[in-house]
C-alpha cells in the first residue's frame, strides 16, 4: 500500500474567486498582514501495490482526466 | 513597478515610424493597419495597437455583417412600445404601467467548447452586466443550447459542463431560467452553440445609456479588479515589443464569480436609484479598450484616462494586456464631480472596488499614459463606430439545388404509427429536457408564472423600484432556432424560427411585441456561408417587418466551423410578449377532463427538414415548412383574445415533431390522457411540421364563443380530454406512464 498525494491549484493567472473571499475575510477576523491567498484541493489516492513509476504515471493519467481541469488547473503529485 | 523604459509612447512611436508591428498576428489585414496609420498620421502605440485591433475584430465590430444587419433598421415596423433600439448594450420595450423591459440575446459559442464551465458561466455572467448596463434588474435568463449527437464522446464532455456553467453561475445569482432549447446534431460536434438570454426589468423613465456627455465628468471603473482573462492575443504584442520577461503565456480562459456580479447588480442598482449615474457601460469583448472608446465616441467625443490606475489582480499586466484583458464582473460608469463621493460610499457599502481613472474631455480624442508617458491618443470614433465594413462576397451553395431536390415525399413511411410516435418521442431533440432544465432554478425570486415545459417562459412584472406602481402585468419570452430548416433555405429557416418563438409567445396568451437575434454561421469568408446570412437577415428583416415586431438587438456569430465545414447555419430569435394580466395566461397541458381538444390551422404534407425525416431517415432535403405570416399573426391575436377571456384550458404549438409531439407533450404536461380522431392521412396529420398552427383544449361551455373568435382560421375539432392515455380512435392508445417513461428516459440514458 502506498499513499500518493495529486494538489491540485488553480492556474497562477486564472481567477481565484474562492481564495479572493477568503483573503477578504481575514481581514475582517483579525487576521492581519496577509498579502493574498489562493485554494486549491488535495487528493489522497491509496494504491495497492508500491508507488514505481508505472504507479504514479497512472495515477497523474487519473489527476489529467478527473482529478484536475488542465485547461486551467495544475496539478503535483508526491508519495506520502 | 518597471516600465518606463520600455513603454511605447506615442512620441516613440513618431520617432520609429518604421518599427515592425505584430498586426497580422492580431488578426488584422494589412490594409486596416494601413487605414490605423493613415488615421493617426503615424504608426500606433503598441498600445493603440491593442485597441484597434480588438475594436475592428469580427466579434466587435461586425464588420461583415453590418451591410446586411442595417435592414433590421430600415424594414423596422413602426412600434410605439420600442423606446431603445438596436444599437445599445440591449433594446428596451415599454410593457405599459410605466414598466419597461430589456432583453437580449448573445452567444458564448467558442469559449464553450475550450472550458464549457466557465464558457457557459461567463456568458451568462456577459449577458446579465449588458442588461445591467441598461439601468434594469436583470429578473430571467434562458439559454439556447446546441450540441453534437447525444451519444457522441466529446458531447459528454460538453454538454454537462455548459449546462453546469449556466447554472452554477445562474442559480447563484439568484436568477431564474425560465426556458430555452437544447438540440443536437452532427454539424455542432466540433462546435456548440451557447445562446445566453437575459430580461430586465427597470421604470421607463429610468433608462440609462452608454454615454459619457459633460467634459470634466469622471470615469469610474468598478467591480472585479482587472486580471490576466482572456487576452492569449496580447502576449503575441508584449513579446514583439518587450523582453522575455513579458511572454509568460496569458490564458484564454476567462473565469467568472457570480457572488460578486449578485453584489455588482445590487450596487448599480442603488447607484441608479442614487441617481448619480450619468452614463455607464459593462465590461465584456475587449474590455477598457471597449468601454472607454464606444463611452467616449457616443459622448462629449473626449476622455484621458490614466491606465496605471485600473486596479489589478496581476501587478505584472502591461498596458496592452490591461486593454485587451476580459476580466468578468467589471462596470465602467460616468459620474459628475459633486456625485463622486456619493457613488464611492454606495460602491464601499457594497464592498466594490471602485476607482476613478480618468475625465470627460471636448477635446474628440481618447487619450491614456501610462505613469505620465502619453501611450493612447486617437479619435474614439474610428475604434468605435468607424471600423472597416465589408460587403462580403455571396454566392448561393453549388449543392443547394440538389438538397432542395432530395424531396422527402419519396421516404418508406412506418406501417406502426404507435411505435414511430414512441420513437420521435425518445429521440434526443424531442425527449424531455428536465436532465438539463432541473439543474436551473426555474422560480426563484417568485415571479416565475410558466417556465420550461411552458411554450414560453412568463414572468409576472413586481419590482421594488422608485415609483413603481403595483402591476397585473406579465413579460412572456421565448428563443426558437431550426438549422435543418435554415440549411435548406435560409431565407425562409429564418423566418420560421421568428414564427415558432412567435406562436411559443402566442401560445401563453401574450402579445408579441419585439424581437432579439442571435446569429450563428461558419466563415463570412466563404461565399456560399455569406450567402446563408444574407439570405437569413433579409428572410427575418422582412418577417419583423411583416409581424410588427422590432429586432431590438442582438449578436452575431461567425467562423462556428469545424476545420472548414461550417455548422448548420442556425440563426436563433428570441421574442418577447406582454400580457396584461397574468392570471389569464394559458397553461400547456390537459389538466382537466371534458374539454374539447382543437387543431387550429392547416396541415399539408410538409416533412423538408422535419424532425421525423431526420430520426427515421437521416435524411435532409425538400423545402423547409411553408411560411405563412399572416396566418401565424392571426392565429396570435386569437389566442390573445381567447386568453383574455379565459376561454382555454390548455394550449400548445405545434412545431417539431408535428402533432404527435404536440399531443404527447399535452398529455404529459397535464394529468389528463384525451381521446382524438385524425381527420385525414393519419401519418400525415400527426408528423407533418407545417407552420402556424396551434393545439388548444377548450373549456367545456366556451366552444361557440371561442369558434366566434377563430372565424376565418381553419378548426378542426380532434376529441376531448381525459383518462390516463393518449387515445388516437381506429389508430392506437398510449398511457401516460408509458409516454412518460419514453419521454424521461433518454436523456439521463446518456448523461448519468
Amino acid at each position: 500500500m502506498a499513499r500518493v498525494i495529486v494538489d491540485v491549484m488553480l492556474k497562477p493567472e486564472i481567477l481565484d474567486a474562492q481564495g479572493q473571499a477568503i483573503a477578504r475575510a481575514l481581514p475582517r477576523l483579525g487576521f492581519t498582514g496577509v498579502a493574498s491567498v489562493r485554494q486549491g484541493k488535495r487528493f489522497e489516492v491509496e494504491i495497492d501495490g508500491p508507488a514505481d513509476d508505472a504507479a504514479l504515471a497512472e495515477v497523474r493519467k487519473m489527476a489529467e482526466t478527473l482529478l484536475a481541469n488542465t485547461v486551467i488547473e495544475d496539478f503535483t503529485l508526491r508519495v506520502e | 513597478m518597471s516600465s518606463a523604459p520600455h513603454i511605447d509612447s506615442v512620441s516613440r512611436a513618431a520617432e520609429t515610424p518604421d518599427e515592425r508591428q505584430p498586426y497580422a498576428e492580431l488578426g488584422m489585414k494589412t490594409d486596416e493597419y494601413v487605414r490605423v496609420k493613415h488615421i493617426l498620421g503615424r504608426r500606433p502605440t503598441s498600445c493603440e495597437l491593442a485597441i484597434y485591433s480588438v475594436m475592428w475584430s469580427e466579434h466587435c465590430s461586425y464588420k461583415s455583417s453590418k451591410v446586411h444587419l442595417r435592414q433590421f433598421g430600415t424594414k423596422a415596423p413602426e412600434s410605439d412600445a420600442l423606446l431603445v433600439g438596436m444599437g445599445e448594450n440591449a433594446g428596451v420595450v415599454d410593457v405599459g404601467d410605466g414598466w419597461a423591459v430589456t432583453f437580449k440575446i448573445e452567444s458564448h459559442n467558442h469559449p464553450s467548447y475550450v472550458e464549457p464551465y466557465q464558457g457557459a458561466a461567463t456568458g451568462v455572467g456577459g449577458i446579465v452586466r449588458d442588461i445591467m448596463s441598461m439601468g434594469a434588474r436583470p429578473v430571467a435568463v434562458m439559454d439556447s443550447l446546441r450540441f453534437g449527437p447525444a451519444d457522441a464522446p466529446d458531447t459528454r464532455r460538453v454538454l454537462p459542463g455548459v449546462v453546469a456553467g449556466i447554472g452554477g453561475y445562474g442559480n447563484s445569482l439568484g436568477l431564474p431560467n425560465i426556458g430555452g432549447e437544447v438540440v443536437f446534431d452532427e454539424s455542432y460536434l466540433g462546435n456548440p452553440l451557447v445562446n445566453a438570454l437575459c430580461l430586465g426589468v427597470l421604470r421607463k423613465d429610468q433608462i440609462k445609456l452608454a454615454t459619457a456627455p459633460g467634459p470634466g465628468n469622471k470615469v469610474v471603473l468598478f467591480g472585479n479588479r482587472t486580471g490576466p482573462d482572456g487576452i492569449g492575443g496580447a502576449s503575441v504584442l508584449a513579446s514583439a515589443t518587450f523582453d522575455e520577461e513579458s511572454q509568460a503565456k496569458r490564458p484564454s480562459v476567462q473565469v467568472g464569480d457570480p457572488f460578486t456580479e449578485k453584489v455588482l447588480i445590487e450596487c448599480c442598482l442603488e447607484l441608479f436609484a442614487a441617481d448619480v449615474v450619468v452614463g455607464i457601460q459593462d465590461l465584456g469583448a475587449a474590455g477598457v479598450s471597449c468601454a472607454t472608446t464606444e463611452l467616449a465616441a457616443k459622448g462629449t467625443g473626449g476622455m484621458d484616462v490614466r491606465l496605471d490606475l485600473v486596479p489589478l489582480r496581476d501587478e505584472t499586466l502591461r498596458p496592452e494586456e490591461i486593454l485587451m484583458s476580459e476580466s468578468q464582473e467589471r462596470m465602467m460608469a460616468v459620474v459628475t464631480p459633486e456625485d463622486v463621493d456619493r457613488f464611492m460610499e454606495i460602491c464601499a457599502k457594497w464592498d466594490m472596488p471602485a476607482t476613478v481613472i480618468g475625465e470627460v474631455t471636448d477635446t474628440g480624442r481618447l487619450r491614456m499614459t501610462w505613469h505620465g508617458e502619453l501611450i493612447v491618443d486617437i479619435p474614439p470614433g474610428t475604434a468605435a463606430d468607424e471600423g472597416p465594413v465589408y460587403d462580403r462576397p455571396y454566392s448561393r451553395p453549388l449543392d443547394q439545388d440538389e438538397l432542395q431536390r432530395r424531396d422527402p415525399a419519396g421516404l418508406p413511411r412506418p406501417d406502426d404509427l404507435r411505435a414511430e410516435l414512441l420513437r420521435l418521442l425518445g429521440s434526443p431533440n424531442l425527449a424531455s429536457k428536465e436532465w438539463v432544465t432541473a439543474q436551473y432554478d426555474r422560480y426563484v425570486r417568485g415571479n416565475t408564472v410558466l417556465a420550461t415545459p411552458a411554450d414560453a417562459g412568463l414572468l409576472r412584472i413586481d419590482e421594488v423600484m422608485p415609483g413603481a406602481e403595483p402591476s397585473t402585468r406579465g413579460v412572456a419570452i421565448s428563443t426558437d432556432g431550426n438549422g435543418r430548416y435554415t440549411r435548406l433555405d435560409p431565407y425562409a429557416g429564418a423566418q420560421l424560427a421568428l414564427a415558432e418563438a412567435y406562436r411559443n409567445v402566442a401560445a401563453v396568451g401574450a402579445r408579441p411585441l419585439a424581437v432579439t437575434n442571435c446569429l450563428n454561421f461558419g466563415s463570412p469568408e466563404d461565399p456560399e456561408v455569406m450567402w446563408q446570412f444574407a439570405e437569413a437577415v433579409r428572410g427575418l428583416a422582412d418577417a419583423c417587418q411583416t409581424l410588427g415586431v422590432p429586432v431590438t438587438g442582438g449578436n452575431v456569430s461567425f467562423y462556428n466551423q469545424t476545420g472548414s465545414t461550417a455548422i448548420l447555419p442556425t440563426p436563433v430569435v428570441g421574442v418577447l410578449g406582454v400580457i396584461d394580466d397574468v392570471t389569464n395566461r394559458v397553461r400547456p397541458g390537459f389538466t382537466e377532463e371534458g374539454a374539447t381538444v382543437l387543431l387550429l390551422g392547416e396541415t399539408r404534407e410538409e416533412f423538408g427538414g422535419s424532425e421525423w425525416a431526420h430520426v427515421a431517415h437521416g435524411h435532409l432535403g425538400g423545402l423547409p415548412p411553408a411560411v405563412d405570416l399572416a396566418a401565424e399573426r392571426r392565429l396570435a391575436e386569437l389566442m390573445a383574445a381567447a386568453a383574455a377571456e379565459g376561454l382555454l384550458l390548455a394550449s400548445h404549438d405545434l412545431s417539431d415533431g408535428g402533432l404527435a409531439i404536440a399531443l404527447a407533450e399535452s398529455c404529459l404536461t397535464g394529468r389528463y390522457g384525451c381521446r382524438v380522431t385524425l381527420p385525414a392521412d393519419p401519418f400525415v396529420t400527426l408528423f407533418s411540421e407545417s407552420t402556424a398552427r396551434m393545439l388548444v383544449a377548450v373549456k367545456p361551455g366556451a366552444e361557440s364563443r371561442f369558434a366566434e373568435l377563430a372565424a376565418g382560421i381553419a378548426v378542426t375539432e380532434l376529441g376531448r380530454t381525459g383518462g390516463d392515455a393518449l387515445v388516437i380512435e381506429d389508430l392506437f392508445e398510449i398511457s401516460i406512464t408509458e409516454l412518460r417513461e419514453t419521454h424521461t428516459s433518454t436523456l439521463p440514458a446518456i448523461f448519468d
